[in-house]
C-alpha cells in the first residue's frame, strides 16, 4: 500500500523551547523605576528577549526566561539596573 | 540609521532558547529576523543556531527553519530559492545562517558555488572565531595569538579575510556587521532583502565562553573590536564601497583608533601573548595593512 502522506519531524515555534531558561540565572538585574529614562537600551540588547515593553514605555524584565547574563546593566547608561546574586534582597 | 524606538516590536526570535547566557549571536539573529519579517525561510547548518532553537517538537525561531548538514547551507539555499523560482512566488527571502566553522571551513565550497551561480539568496555568517559549539577549536576565523583548545599557546596563523574573498566574487551585495551594533544590523538585512542575487553578510558574534569574558560584557567587546580596527564595518553595493557606523568615523578621522591592546585585555583567549610585545605588534600590523587595503580599494571603486 503507498502511503498518501509523508510525517516529518516538524517543530513549532514555542516560547520556552529549553523550559523556563530564568532558572539558570545566578545573578538577577533589577530595574529600578525612578532612575529610568525609558531608553529602553536594555529592550534594545537583550539576547534573550527577556526585557518586554509596557504599555507606558517602561521596560519590564521578564524573569521566567532572562537567564541573568547582565548586558542590560552593563548598558544602563543611568545605572538604573542593578545586579544582585539571587535569593538576596536590592540594597 | 534607525533608532531604538523606530525598531519593529515584533519578535521572531522567541524567548526561551538554548543560547548561553551574553550570546552575541542571538542579538544578530534576532535584529536579522525583525528586518526579514515573517517571509524568511532560513536554512541552517550543524552550528550553535541548530542547538539554540531547542528540543523537538518545540523550536524558538518563529519562521520555517531547516535543519541541514554542515557543507550544505547554501547549497540548500539555492535549493529553496530555485523551488521558489519555479512557484513563482517572489516575496519570500531565503536565509542561509552559519557559523564561522561553517562557512570560513566546511561550507566554503556551497558558497562560492552559490555565489558563482547567482542564486537568489542571502547568506549570513555569524562569526564568534572558533567551533564555539563543539567545545572552542581552532577555525579559519580564530585571529592571531587567540586560544582555543586546539592551538593552546596561541593560534600562529591569521584569519581568512572572508568577507574579501566574497567581493572578488562580484555579488552584488557584501557587508559586514557586528552583534553590538544591532541597528547598523538592521540596516543591512533591510537593505540586503531590497536586493535580487546572492548576499554576503558577515557577523562578528562576540562569545563570552570561547573568548573567556564575562557574560555582560559582549557588547562592550563587540564595541572595542571596532573602535580598535580589529573589525571593520562596511558594505559594498552598486559597485561601490562604504565604511559604515564607527569605521567611517575612524576612516574620516573623527574618531581615534585605541590600541588593539585595549581590545585583547578584556579577553581571555589572548592570555597567552598579551606580554609578548612581538605578538601584539604583528596584530596592530596586521590590523593596519587591512585598513590600508580596505581605504585603498574604496577609492579604486569610486
Amino acid at each position: 500500500m503507498v502511503k498518501d502522506h509523508i510525517i516529518l519531524p516538524v517543530s513549532k515555534p514555542t516560547e520556552g523551547s529549553m523550559g523556563k531558561t530564568g532558572l539558570w540565572r545566578t545573578f538577577r538585574p533589577v530595574i529600578n523605576y525612578d532612575k529610568c529614562v525609558k531608553c529602553l537600551l536594555c529592550w534594545f540588547y537583550c539576547p534573550d528577549i527577556a526585557i518586554k515593553i509596557r504599555d507606558d514605555g517602561y521596560p519590564e524584565i521578564d524573569y521566567c526566561y532572562c537567564k541573568g547574563c547582565g548586558i542590560c546593566w552593563h548598558e544602563c547608561k543611568v545605572k538604573a539596573i542593578s545586579f544582585v546574586r539571587e535569593g538576596e534582597e536590592v540594597g | 540609521m534607525v533608532s531604538i524606538r523606530d525598531m519593529p516590536k515584533e519578535e521572531l526570535l522567541l524567548p526561551g532558547h538554548a543560547a548561553c547566557p551574553g550570546c552575541g549571536a542571538m542579538i544578530a539573529l534576532r535584529y536579522a529576523l525583525k528586518a526579514l519579517g515573517k517571509r524568511t525561510i532560513m536554512c541552517v547548518p550543524a552550528c550553535c543556531t541548530s542547538v539554540i532553537q531547542g528540543l523537538y517538537p518545540h523550536t524558538s525561531i518563529a519562521v520555517p527553519v531547516l535543519n541541514i548538514a554542515f557543507a550544505a547551507a547554501a547549497s540548500t539555499a539555492s535549493g529553496i530559492s530555485a523551488g521558489l523560482k519555479a512557484r513563482n512566488v517572489e516575496d519570500v527571502t531565503v536565509l542561509a545562517w552559519a557559523g564561522d566553522g561553517g562557512t570560513y571551513d566546511i561550507g566554503i565550497q556551497a558558497l562560492s558555488g552559490a555565489a558563482e551561480r547567482g542564486d537568489d539568496i542571502i547568506y549570513a555568517c555569524y562569526d564568534n572565531n572558533a567551533y564555539g559549539n563543539t567545545g572552542i577549536q581552532r577555525s579559519g576565523a580564530t585571529p592571531y595569538g587567540a586560544w582555543t583548545t586546539t592551538t593552546p599557546t596561541g593560534k600562529k596563523e591569521h584569519r581568512k579575510p572572508l568577507e574579501l574573498i566574497m567581493l572578488e566574487h562580484n555579488i552584488p551585495y557584501v557587508a559586514t556587521a557586528c552583534s553590538a551594533f544591532p541597528d547598523d544590523l538592521y540596516m543591512k538585512f533591510k537593505k540586503a532583502r531590497k536586493i535580487k542575487g546572492p548576499r554576503f553578510i558577515l557577523i562578528l558574534s562576540p562569545c563570552p565562553i570561547a573568548w573567556r569574558f564575562p557574560s555582560w560584557s559582549t557588547v562592550e567587546i563587540g564595541k572595542l573590536a571596532v573602535k580598535s580596527g580589529a573589525w571593520v564595518l562596511w558594505e559594498y553595493h552598486n559597485g561601490k564601497l562604504e565604511f559604515t557606523g564607527w569605521s567611517k568615523l575612524i576612516a574620516e578621522g573623527k574618531l581615534k583608533k585605541i590600541p588593539v591592546i585595549e581590545y585583547l585585555k578584556h579577553q581571555g583567549r589572548f592570555k597567552p601573548i598579551l606580554k609578548d610585545e612581538k605578538a601584539i605588534n604583528e596584530i596592530e600590523r596586521r590590523i593596519n595593512d587591512y585598513w590600508k587595503f580596505m581605504k585603498a580599494l574604496k577609492e579604486a571603486l569610486k
